[in-house]
């Protein structure tokens, strides 16, 4: 029962990071936006330094934020379209573990990748040089939680046709606490304070999400996607 | 253990027939107690020592931030109950608590910022509990939308209900976090957290108020929820005798 | 208790904050009828609808009948 259990899981993990390798453009999309819309940045606001300074720690996350909740609408649309979400929803295996399988692979193409490149935009942002490590750590984090949670809303919208928007507004305010201690940690790295304290909640909110989502997730795909 | 009443209360028939004989009464009990609250605190409430006559802006306030918040939770019950029981009229009663909650949360919002202006002067400021509010808000636009936009009415029905419920584990923990928020960055100059105990005198009619408001809020839900009946029972026999007594009595208006 | 205002004009004024409360007074009041009146013309549109789809099924019945 457990191996098959961890055999669901490795073989979702597996199947879409293969799919996400074939189609490369689409996979780095999330990572693109990210670092293009980070210049508009400076040509909104201003190119000083210092005023960037205080405001990189937070554009950063928002981006991160917005990068991952486009890129979460593909996370069943294509299973959808083509019917394999079907062969799997009939499939006598837990649907938990292929579901936790699938958000994983949506990580490690979008958050971690993300996470990897965010220091390149504290460069362009002039973010002070305490906040590295902070925003690293926060975001690897963060993203993990982000893409859980915009799982449970590309379950709940993904019959829909024009399935992005209503995702956007189903899962924003559920966003809400993440960015508000992702935000916290860079800024306490910044400041000096003990930036392991929001760190931890973030770690905690994971640790919940990785509990409760994959099961939210499966329920909503057995209630929804059957239409 | 005799089940049978909870049956009964999933029965749109009954519901209907119900709320058409209580419907008056309530609705009377309502006007009553929203004038009279609305008078007593307009007009007769003593002013505030500090905010002066703005502070009477609370008879709305309060009561349409305690309702934004209960008729959220009141919304996400039902649909629990739908999504357990399967019954018809609680996705009913679900749907029509949405519109009402968020117009009730706007108003919340509204009166609290045309609140704010004369007493901190500004009509907004990123106060924990104004944050949360708007995020409720927004919890409500999510539930709307997603109600909205499935054409299969069983599909958009248990989608918004799982929504509601995702929103209710969420909303302690988004309060929590905009509540640590704020203090991280709480301006010194303003301080809406005080709540002195308020002089009996002006605590009366704000309680008129609210039970004013509770019974606004279960009129509306009603009549909302009448609506949502003869729509989706329309195929019944019951509502199909029931159209044509009504547009029977419009003919013989007519005449 | 006691009317706090000296006459009625004062009481719209408010010693300045009339515009606040009073604007908060008018939208609530604007909103709270809204959600009254809203599903009381929807329920008479649907008792309508529900009429005319009933009394066209009818009719499509009975031209259905006569040219048998």
């Amino acid at each position: 029962m457990r191996s098959s259990a961890s055999n669901g899981f490795c073989a979702y993990l597996r199947r879409d990071l293969r799919l996400s390798h074939r189609r490369l453009g689409e996979a780095a999309s999330p990572l693109i936006f990210f670092i293009m819309v980070s210049t508009l940045v400076p040509l909104g606001i201003t190119p000083d330094p210092a005023s960037l300074a205080l405001v990189a720690s937070g554009i950063i996350w928002v981006l991160a934020l917005l990068a991952t909740m486009l890129s979460a609408n593909d996370l069943f649309a294509g299973d959808y379209q083509d019917g394999s979400l079907e062969q799997l929803l009939i499939s006598p295996q837990v649907l938990v573990m292929p579901v936790l399988g699938k958000v994983t692979a949506h990580w490690l193409v979008t958050g971690l990748p993300l996470t990897i490149v965010s220091p390149l935009l504290g460069l362009m942002l002039s973010l002070p040089e305490a906040g590295y490590l902070p925003m690293m750590a926060s975001l690897a984090l963060g993203t993990a939680c982000l893409s859980l949670l915009g799982a449970v809303g590309a379950a709940l919208t993904v019959s829909l046709q024009k399935g992005g928007m209503m995702l956007a507004l189903v899962v924003m305010p559920l966003y809400m606490p993440v960015i508000i201690f992702g935000g916290a940690t860079v800024q306490f790295g910044i400041d000096g304070l003990a930036w392991t304290g929001p760190l931890a909640i973030l770690g905690a909110m994971l640790a919940a999400a990785i509990a409760l989502c994959p099961l939210a997730i499966a329920g909503v795909l057995r209630l929804t996607s059957i239409n | 253990m005799n089940w049978t009443w909870f049956y009964r209360l999933g029965s749109p028939l009954w519901f209907y027939q119900t709320t058409t004989r209580w419907l008056p009464w309530l609705s009377l009990l309502a006007i009553v107690l929203l004038s009279t609250g609305l008078i007593w605190g307009l007009g007769f409430a003593p002013q505030d020592a500090k905010q002066g006559n703005s502070f009477r802006i609370i008879y709305l306030h309060v009561p349409t931030s305690f309702l934004a918040l209960a008729g959220y939770f009141l919304m996400a019950a039902a649909g629990a109950i739908g999504l357990i029981w399967k019954m018809k009229l609680s996705y009913m009663i679900m749907k029509s608590a949405a519109p009402i909650g968020a117009a009730l949360t706007f108003l919340a919002l509204f009166t609290g910022a045309v609140w704010g202006k004369p007493t901190w002067g500004s009509y907004w400021v990123w106060d924990a509990r104004i944050t949360s509010m708007l995020i409720l808000l927004f919890l409500y636009f999510g539930v709307l939308a997603l109600q909205y936009a499935f054409h299969n009415e069983e599909a958009g029905n248990k989608a918004s209900a799982v929504l509601a419920l995702v929103g209710t584990v969420n909303i302690p923990i988004i309060y929590k976090s905009v509540d640590w928020w704020y203090t991280l960055h709480q301006p010194s100059t303003i301080k809406l957290t005080s709540a002195p105990s308020m002089h009996p005198d002006m605590f009366q009619p704000l309680l008129v108020m609210i039970l004013g408001f509770y019974c606004f809020y279960v009129v509306a839900l009603c009549l909302f929820t009448r609506v949502e009946i003869l729509r989706r029972e329309r195929k019944t026999t019951w509502v199909g005798e029931l159209a044509a007594r009504s547009s029977y009595e419009v003919e013989s208006d007519k005449k | 208790m006691k009317f706090q205002f000296q006459d009625l004009s004062q009481m719209l004024t408010m010693d300045g904050h009339g515009v606040y409360v009073w604007s908060a007074v008018i939208v609530t009041l604007i909103i709270i009828i809204g959600l009254i009146v809203r599903p009381l013309l929807q329920h008479k549109v649907a008792l309508n609808q529900i009429a005319q789809d009933l009394a066209r099924e009818k009719l499509r019945k009975e031209v259905a009948g006569e040219s048998n």
